[in-house]
This record gives C-alpha cells, structure tokens and sequence, in this order.
C-alpha cells in the first residue's frame, strides 16, 4: 500500500509480523490448540494492528477513536505526576538521611522505589483482567491500563507489596469483575484499591511511617535518617496540631507553606504530591477532552467554597483553619480531582449531573478532612461516597427530562 | 418571514467524492428487483407470478396487515421470477424491462378535484403511499390513523448527499403538486424544512417552511419534529422525502407512477462523482460502471455512508436510497499501533487526534476512511459524545440504556417516539466504544411497535 499514511504499515518488519500473527493465529481460534488463550492472543494481536473488522450493520465509516487511544491519553497524562513521584522518593529519602546527592541519583533510587509497585498492580489487575476475558468469551478491556497506572501513585511508597497485591486483586474482583467489567463498575476500582488498604491494614497505613522511604533500595540509599526527621504529612500534621494556626514543616523541620504544596516536595503518596505535575496532566486531559472540565473546575471550586466557609465560621482547630488554597493543594485533593473525580465510568454521566457531582466531592473532602479527626485525607473517601449518588444525581437530571416531555404532551 | 432555527450540535464529515452538480443521463439495468425488505415492518402477499406482463404502477405486492398497501412494478415487462427463501419469505421478484415503459393510467384530476381520502385510496392504490413514513417507529405510516403533522425536509445534510437544490429544481410544478396533495390528504399543513440560503423552496406554496441552519443531522426530518412540533405519545407525524414528494406530485400532474429519480453516485472511490437518473430497484451496476476505482476492494452503499444499505456488486438499489456512496473495505489495512500515532489522515471528532484541529485551523478536509470499525465493541465508557452530535432534547444515552435492557416504559418516557435509527447515525460514527446504536435504535422500536400495537 504505497498510499498508507501510516509509517509501519508496509515496512518489511511489519509485514513479517503481520505474517507471523496471520501464521499463529488459528491455533488461538475455536477448535484451535491455544484457544484457551483466544482473549490473551486477541489482546496482543489489537495491541499490534488496529483492527479490522468492518462495520455489519449501520454506518458504514467509523471515528478513528476508540478505547485503547482513550486509555492511552490518560496514562499519558498520568506519567508527569509518575515522573516527579519518582524523583520526590528519592529527594525525600536522601533529605531524611541528610545526604546531598545529585538529580540522577535521586531519580534512579525513586525510579525503582516505584517501578516493583508499578509492576505488581499491572501483573494482578492485567492476570485477573485476562483470565476473567477469557472465561466470559470477551475481549480484554482497556480499563486497567488505567487503574494499574494509578493504583501506585496513590500508595505510600513503603506500602508492602504483597499489601498491593492483595488490595488489587480486590479492587479488580469486587468492584469491577463482578459488575460486568469496564463501563460497569460502581466504584473507581483504583480508589477501592486504596481504600482496601486503608482499611484493612490501618496501623500500617496511617501514621507517619510510610510516606518516606528511609531504608534502602534494591541496596542503594543506605544510612540512617537525621535528628529531628519526622515522616509526618502536612495533612497529619493539620490533624494532629494542638494550637489553630499549625505550622507546617518537611521532613526535617524547616516550615513550608502554599508554594511546597503546590510543586510538590513534601512527603505524600508516590503521585500525589505536585500539584504542578497533577495540572500538566490536567492540561492534556482538557485539551483531548477526555476529562470533563465541569467535573475538574467544579471539584475545585467545591472544595475552596467549603474550605473558605470553614475558614471562616468553622470550630476552633487547626484543621477548619487551614487556609482554603491549602486544602487545594496539600494531600489528595488535586490529584482526585483532576484524574479520580473525572472517570467516566463512575461519575455523572449528564451534563448538568458533573456540575453536582463535582462540587460535591470537593465540599464533601473538605468536611471529612476538617470534621473527622481520624481521616486527616477526605479525598478517597469523597470520591467513593460521590460514586454511590452519582446514578442518583443523574435521575432527578434525566427525570427532569421526562417530566419536560410530559409537559409538553400535556399544553399540546 | 420564515422561522430560523439554527442548531449547533452536530457534525459535517468530510469524506471526498460529491457529486458535480451535472446530470450524465439514464442508467437503469435491464433487470429491475423490488425487494420485500426493503421497506421496514410489512408482510408481502405476492399477486403477480412468474411470466406475468406488468406495467409500471401495477401491483406486485400488497401488505398483509393492510391490504389496501400496494407495492408496485417501477417498470414495465415481465416478471422473471419470484424469488423465495427460508419458510417460503419473499426474497425479491425481479422483472426483465421493456425497452419502452408503459405506464398503468391513474385517472390524471388535479389535486383540487380531489378529496383527501379519494388522494389517499390513489396513493396506496399506486403504490406511492410507502413513501409516506411515520414516527413513531419510522415505518411506513397507517393510513388508518390521521396524522398532527406532516414534515418533509427539503434538503438533506449527511456526508455527500445530493443537493435538493439540483433534484429538484427541473420539477417544482410536480413538487408543489405534491405538497399540495400531503396537505389535503392529511388535512394539516405540511412543514418544510429548508436549509439557510436556499431559494427555491422559499416559494413553495401551502407549507409552513422553517429555515434550519446547522451542521449535520439538521436536514433530518427527525429534528426538525423536535424542534417545531415533537411527537408526544399517542401522536402521529407523517414524514415525507423531497425527493419522493416528487412521485406523488407526478402522479398528480401525469397520472403515471414514475419513480424515475436523479441519484448522486459519490464517495472518495467513485472516479467522477456525479448525478445520473435511475429508478429505484435498478441493479447498482450501471450507475457506477467503469466509474470506480480499479485494485482495492469496495463497500457499495444504497444511501449514505452513515445510514445506507450494503449491496453486492450485483445488489439491486432500495426505493428510498437518494444516493449510492462507494468507500473502500478495507479489511486488507492492518494498521501497526494505530492506538498510539498521530494518524493525521484518520478523522477523529474527538480531539484525542489532530485532525478536527487541523480541520478547524487549516480546513484539511482529505481523511481516508474505509469500513472498519477502527476498534473493538465495549461497554460505554465516555459519556457526553452522543449529546454533541445530536441536537433534539433527548438524553441519547439514557435512552440507548433503555433501548438496550429493552425497558419500554423507559424508552416512551425518554423520547423514543421522536426518534429514528438515522437520527443516531453520527452517534454510532463517533462512539467510541463502537456500539451498533442504529441497530440498536431500530430493534427496540420494532419492539415497541409489537408490544404497543
């Protein structure tokens, strides 16, 4: 095909494995030696060529999107808040430690801090993924590529492995498998995944142990941290003050405040700690139009009206007193709001309902963070609860509609 | 002055090859077929049998549920076979043309020497009354039930159709006639939908015309019901084609059944798009012979790239098709990680590609299309696509939901009376979870109708 647009289409490699994939392929089809691995086989080959079924009914010519570049884009927009993460494990272990180290070496040591959980969370959730596909006859769905992408940026970095194993295999099982899979699921499976691990392992994943890395990895890194070194997050801190007006501090004491928070060296989950990393993603996400700006802008001005009302006329601690452009920028908040709040599958699905669903997520984060002293985040658990009212949000949007018609055949 | 109605939702795909606005002569093959299926929801009761002479205008068929609803020869000859199926199913009855048409001789009185009824007894009498469509359902309408409305649109916005303008500008006497006989039959106003800028329809007498501005689907007669006059449960609109109004005008003006239309024969693999006069049950093959691409394989479409009809080299074109679009198949394309390149030549209404970008900023309009999916069926996942291609006051989502778990107190309160499988074309096109919503829309309407009537 001299004509094809596509630069791998016609290269002599590609004809090859087109060949090779051609050659193979009735082994995995019905009757075939491997037709247990059909979904698996189908998988790989729709990962290698688009593919090239034609419409059988309907329209005849398609839109070039389809799931996997969806999916693709999010990952995408996910990997600058990957990439600072990484960076931000090693500058935060080496500053417990009181080393000066260069770039590189703060990268690498955080690059393979978070690459075994990357790898985890995609080998349970794609296994499951698989097998399930297979079992039910399906195609393997995209979803995960996702939620495996998030699942490790939402952890703290010394979450056990094992620990994210088992939360992940839950998350795929129950809050998505059983549901019917991708487009079915109630709850963002990344997110039950997190809180899994909440509540299953609490005095593990509370506290202030798990945010820094201060013992080695993979043998780099080694030493022992400084005097004074506390592994508090700032939100830990706002929760467990005793005067209204805390003091933030890093790791080692020196105070921090609005500008820390938003570029993110702070101890946090593995992703969620720049609000500049986060608003990149956010960036491609509005620009492809994959997120919904109403839910984005309305999470965030949710939370800020909630927070400001709390600044103002809320009881006397230090949590209610935590400016309000904090709360946007300390702990969860941004990253829920940009990639977590925005997830089709379980937010509101009318145009109207985003704009509810949003703001109440942000309002509803901000209450937990500030009214329940034993969950110094709100975010996850906003979020989740927002999951359950969404399909009621998007019935008394929808119901308007109906009524609208029925009025209408009435004045007739 | 005319109403203005300008919509925003929708969306103009630029596919290549529309017709010039020249005409390139008669094209009707010496077979003609007229194919039961072809018009959606009636039971055949064949008449005529194998060696029978017949007449353009004579009955073939009768519908079983109404048996005044003939289905008649566009042509004069002798019937070659009728061609049954499975369970004795009337697959086609095919005719061999006489080189010169004769024409059954309807009694040629002007549309004001008739009643409405005397119209409407002629009309399904000629065989013409399966142009008259009704929503809800869209099927062809009961002549039993007295309509709110009647609607024709007079231009048609879908990817390379044909300009009304062209068709049917040589005809407005027989056009006017036939509005002239909707009215009267139905006893309401007809309203017609004419597109911003157009001037030979502004003219027309005895029709409401609203002006409609907007990308596609706003020459769909569905939306425009739902922007003047929205079907309500219980209530009927009747819809007409322009292009068939023209039939019922001719009958009128001649007292002939002449279904002599002018097709446009387009698409990105027809050499010379252009317009040629066939009739309706003419094989396909001479409108485009020698008129294709040589060495990929084709798609030959009876309509539209979005709602036609596939037919085979050999495939006979459907009555109501005002165009025959020809696209390649494309099932040689393996495209290697299509997923994840800029594939500039792809269209894409998302702005996961550049190319409604470039579209916006450069006016690109060359995209290749064939008729892939381009990715596999899923359960939806985006929400909000099929709300920005479809501009009636419909929840399109919800009500595919319903459609789906075939809840019809659901569908009735959503609005699945105002809707028809055409109406959902451009959502089907941009979805991407690739779900097949005509056939969808369609099933549950057929659904419905079973269990409402």
């Amino acid at each position: 095909m001299s004509n094809n647009p596509n630069p791998l289409s016609g290269h002599k490699y590609m004809n090859a494995l087109r060949k090779l994939v051609d050659k193979v392929k009735p082994n995995f089809e019905k009757g075939g030696k491997l037709e247990k691995f059909h979904s698996v086989f189908d998988g790989f080959e729709t990962f290698l060529f688009v593919p090239n079924t034609t419409a059988k009914s309907g329209t005849h010519i398609h839109d070039a999107v389809d799931s996997k570049r969806t999916m693709i884009v999010v990952v995408l927009a996910l990997v600058p808040a990957l990439l600072f993460g990484m960076y931000n494990v090693g500058y935060q272990h080496f500053l417990a430690l009181g080393q000066s180290v260069g770039f590189w070496e703060m990268f690498i040591f955080g690059a393979l801090a978070v690459l075994p959980l990357i790898v985890v969370s995609y080998a349970v959730g794609l296994g499951i993924e698989f097998i399930v596909a297979q079992i039910k006859g399906h195609e393997i769905q995209e979803g995960f590529l996702v939620s495996g992408f998030l699942i490790p940026l939402i952890v703290p970095v010394d979450t056990p492995l094992w620990m994210v194993a088992v939360a992940t295999a839950f998350a795929v099982i129950f809050a998505k498998e059983v549901f019917g899979g991708t487009g079915m699921n109630v709850f963002n499976v990344a997110l039950v995944t997190r809180a899994f691990l909440f509540f299953a392992y609490p005095t593990f994943m509370s506290g202030d142990v798990v945010w820094v890395r201060t013992g080695t990895t993979f043998g780099l890194g080694a030493g022992s941290v400084v005097d004074g070194y506390s592994g508090a997050t700032a939100l830990g801190q706002v929760a467990t003050a005793t005067t209204q007006n805390a003091q933030l501090v890093d790791i080692i004491g020196n105070p921090i405040g609005f500008i820390d928070g938003f570029l993110g060296l702070i101890p946090g989950s593995v992703g969620e700690t720049s609000t500049l990393a986060i608003l990149i993603g956010a960036v491609i996400l509005l620009i492809t139009g994959v997120a919904s700006w109403k839910t984005m802008f309305s999470v965030f001005a949710g939370g800020a009206l909630m927070a400001w009302v709390f600044n103002v006329a809320g009881p006397d601690t230090a949590a209610a007193h935590f400016p309000w452009y904090n709360h946007l920028v300390f702990g969860g908040f941004a990253f829920g709001a940009v990639f977590m709040a925005t997830d089709p599958v379980t937010s509101s699905r009318t145009e109207t309902g985003k704009w509810i669903y949003g703001a109440l997520i942000g309002a509803m984060a901000i209450i937990i963070r500030v009214l329940n002293p034993g969950y110094p985040e709100g975010m996850m658990l906003a979020i989740l609860l927002m999951n359950i009212f969404a399909p009621l949000i998007d019935y008394y949007v929808v119901d308007a509609n109906i009524k609208r018609r029925l009025k209408r055949a009435k004045t007739n | 002055m005319a109403q203005l109605i300008k919509t925003k939702r929708g969306l103009d795909i630029q596919i290549g090859g529309k017709a010039e606005n020249q005409l390139s002569g008669m094209k009707i093959s010496e077979v003609v077929a007229v194919i039961p299926d072809h018009y959606h929801g009636i039971t055949p009761k064949v008449v005529v049998k194998e060696g029978d002479a017949v007449k353009a205008g004579t009955p073939l068929f009768y519908n079983k549920a109404v048996d005044s609803m003939n289905f008649v020869s566009p042509v004069s000859g002798k019937v070659l076979a009728v061609n049954r199926g499975e369970r004795r199913k009337v697959l086609s009855i095919t005719i061999q043309r006489d080189e010169k048409t004769a024409y059954e001789e309807f009694s040629p009185k002007a549309v004001s020497q008739l009643s409405g009824d005397e119209i409407k007894s002629l009309l399904l009498k000629s065989g013409l009354w399966v142009y008259v469509k009704q929503r809800p359902y869209d099927v062809i309408a009961n002549p039993a039930q007295a309509p709110k409305a009647v609607f024709v649109s007079a231009f048609d916005s879908a990817p390379l159709a044909p300009d009304y303008e062209f068709v049917v500008a040589p005809e407005m006497k027989e056009f006017q006639a036939g509005i002239d006989a909707l009215a009267k039959m139905a006893g309401v106003k007809v309203n017609l939908g004419v597109k911003a800028g157009n001037t030979i329809f502004s003219s027309v007498q005895n029709a409401e015309i609203t002006i409609f501005d907007g990308p596609h689907p706003a020459g769909n007669v569905g939306v425009q019901i739902n922007k003047i006059n929205p079907v309500n449960k219980g209530e009927v609109v009747w819809t007409v084609n322009a292009e068939d109004v023209l039939f019922i005008g001719r009958l009128f003006t001649k007292g002939q059944v002449d279904l002599v239309r002018t097709m446009a024969v387009t698409g990105p693999e027809v050499v010379k798009p252009q317009y040629v006069q066939s009739l309706a049950g003419s094989a396909v093959a001479p409108l485009i012979k020698g008129n294709v691409t040589m060495g990929v394989e084709h798609r030959i479409i009876s309509g539209n790239v979005l709602t036609g009809l596939q037919i085979a080299a050999n495939g006979y074109i459907d009555p109501y098709a005002t165009q025959i679009s020809v696209i390649k198949e494309g099932k040689d394309n393996h495209e290697m990680f299509g997923w994840a390149l800029p594939r500039f030549n792809k269209f894409s209404a998302s702005r996961l590609y550049a190319s409604s970008l470039l579209q916006k900023l450069f006016g690109k309009k060359e995209f290749e299309y064939d008729a892939r999916l381009l990715g596999g069926e899923r359960a939806i996942i985006m929400s909000g696509e099929y709300d920005k291609v479809l501009p009636m006051d419909v929840l399109p989502e919800f009500l595919f939901k319903a459609m789906i778990t075939g809840n019809i107190d659901k569908m009735e309160a959503l609005g699945a009376y105002e809707i028809a499988p055409e109406d959902v074309a451009l959502c089907e096109f941009v979805c991407t979870s690739k779900l097949p919503l005509q056939k969808i829309v369609r099933n549950a309407l057929d659904n419905m109708r079973k269990e409402l009537e």
